[in-house]
């Protein structure tokens, strides 16, 4: 029996969603890769902002307008301060990590993707990081190539600088860590080998940026991409970071208003970045709140929050051991608080649906990773993540849950 | 033979006692799908999935005299406790029978509220297989 710290359940107290009972059991919440839970602070700055600030930002000249712009805008000089970039003006509001990937695959793809180049993506990759990059490839005539994935989960890298070897990668996508695994990919050695081939590199920050230190300009890639909700903030609201020279050399992609200089029947001009990417009113309440999702990360600081997580991880990772036919899937040593299984002679939705009898929410399926299902020859896997906010009495929770419905069923 | 009604009011009977258990309901679901006949491998093709399903369902249907058999089989162990519950329902009614029945027994047992949306639109699918069947057979005794 391990005991949860104080400072742990204080922290907990902030989250009002986890204090309630489902299927009369008190909610364990272990799906925290699929979304975080809001802290107080968050679902305050949203209510706050409609009851005092709300007003469309940028050109309003009262006052409201500029309370609200000030607000959007603070939230872009942290985020900007939050992963180092070296201006807040290369941080892109977007929806989250799946509309960044679309915009750089258009408008990237469209300036810089010929007939014949290859992108990179690996087998761990979220359908999110592989279908707009596919479809952008089948309009322009490039190749996909993927790095194939160990049997512990982790990327082959010897392959990789193979493929980067021929010298027509363009691009390279791949997660700081995958969804469905934990695997925490080495992605600055992937940069740089990319960097020293010419190929430009993306990365899906989903399941890195609430956990792992991230410092774009050391890391040198070219983009990163997040999604607010995966990081105690608001649905609906995410960015994507990219370096100056690329943004400004991309074309813009969605258009209408806002992104534009002028206007004319006969030509328009475009702005500067970051708003030529950001066409229309943007989602200015979530990015208001997401600021406080950022505060929230940051006082905490990643190294506490990872090594919580790190615990409940290694805890969880023993107490499930003992279940009779369990099967982890991702072993790598670096990992964040993922744990991906199955049970022999139980499906996992069937598993899924007894979990949330006894209140326990963990997610089931492909995880939207289907070539990595597919590489481990299963459909699916039960998926347990845990957040800063999880307990190690409902690690404990899981596992003797686990273990009822396997004796149960046997 | 039961009325796909008289059969509804048989099942709701037997989870009556289970109103409000959520993990009892589950398991009965389960030992009702154990004592389904499971489909022959050969049965379990694509023609015979139903679409719309989170599991994978399974049903095959043939007429027998005046009235339709089905046979049916799923992945997932609750699922196929659901399946189980339908073909009960169904097996042996006239496709005229089977057109005419609104499954009710879900919401008069509490079950629609955990069946989930995803679970629900594939129950859904489960149904309309059901009558897609009914219609088939009905078209078929009305042409020969």
């Amino acid at each position: 029996m391990k005991i949860t710290s104080p400072e742990i359940l204080n922290i907990r107290s902030e989250f009002p969603v986890l204090d309630q009972q489902v299927n009369g059991h008190p909610l364990t919440y272990l799906d925290n890769a699929a979304t975080t839970q809001k802290p107080q602070r968050v679902i305050d700055a949203l209510t706050n902002y409609y009851s005092k600030d709300n007003a469309n930002i940028h050109r309003g000249i009262h006052t409201l307008a500029e309370r609200a712009t000030k607000a959007f805008e603070q939230t872009r000089t942290s985020l900007a301060q939050f992963i180092h970039a070296s201006e807040k003006e290369e941080i892109i509001f977007t929806r989250g990590v799946t509309e960044s990937v679309n915009l750089v695959a258009a408008s990237f793809g469209k300036a810089f993707i010929k007939s014949g180049d290859e992108i990179i993506l690996s087998g761990l990759e979220h359908h999110s990081n592989i279908v707009p990059w596919q479809l952008m490839a089948e309009e322009r005539g490039a190749i996909i190539k993927v790095i194939p994935v160990h049997e512990d989960g982790t990327l082959d890298l010897p392959a990789y600088h193979h493929l980067l070897s021929n010298g027509r990668t363009k691009l390279v996508a791949v997660n700081h860590a995958s969804n469905a695994l934990g695997t925490i990919n080495p992605v600055r050695e992937i940069i740089s080998a990319a960097h020293q081939n010419g190929a430009v590199v993306f990365i899906d920050g989903a399941q890195g940026v609430a956990h792992l230190p991230v410092d774009v300009q050391v890391l040198d890639c070219d983009f990163y991409a997040a999604s607010g909700h995966k990081m105690y903030g608001p649905t609906g609201v995410g960015f994507l970071y990219g370096k100056r020279k690329w943004l400004d050399a991309m074309p813009p992609w969605q258009s209408g208003g806002e992104m534009i200089r002028e206007v004319r029947f006969t030509k328009t001009t475009f702005n500067d970045i970051p708003y030529k990417f950001e066409a229309g009113t943007p989602n200015i309440a979530d990015v208001v709140a997401l600021h406080e999702a950022i505060q929230f990360i940051q006082t905490l600081g990643k190294p506490f929050i990872a090594a919580h997580e790190g615990d409940l991880l290694t805890y969880a990772a023993n107490l499930l051991q003992d279940i009779k036919g369990i099967r982890f899937f991702g072993q790598a040593a670096e990992k964040v608080s993922v744990l991906s299984f199955t049970i022999d002679g139980l499906h996992h939705f069937d598993v899924g649906q007894l979990l949330d009898a006894k209140g326990i929410a963990v997610r089931t399926g492909h995880h939207c990773t289907q070539p990595l299902m597919e590489r481990f020859g299963i459909e699916g896997t039960i998926r347990a993540s845990f957040s800063v906010y999880n307990t190690f009495e409902e690690a404990e929770a899981l596992a003797s849950a686990l273990k009822k419905i396997t004796e149960k069923i046997k | 033979m039961m009325t796909p009604a008289g059969l509804q009011d048989e099942i709701v009977s037997e989870f009556q006692t289970l109103v409000g258990d959520l993990e009892m309901t589950l398991h009965y679901l389960m030992e009702l799908g154990e004592k389904l006949a499971p489909l022959d491998a050969s049965e379990k093709t694509e023609t015979n999935i139903v679409k719309g399903c989170q599991s994978k369902v399974w049903l095959t249907a043939s007429l027998q005299g005046q009235v339709i058999h089905f046979n049916g089989d799923s992945n997932t162990a609750i699922t196929k406790g659901l399946v189980s519950l339908l073909i009960r329902i169904f097996n042996g009614q006239t496709p005229q029978q089977i057109l005419d029945t609104e499954i009710t027994f879900p919401s008069r047992i509490g079950m629609d509220r955990f069946i989930g949306t995803q679970r629900s639109n594939g129950f859904a699918a489960m149904i309309q297989q059901f009558k897609r069947y009914a219609i088939a057979f009905k078209t078929l005794q009305q042409t020969v």
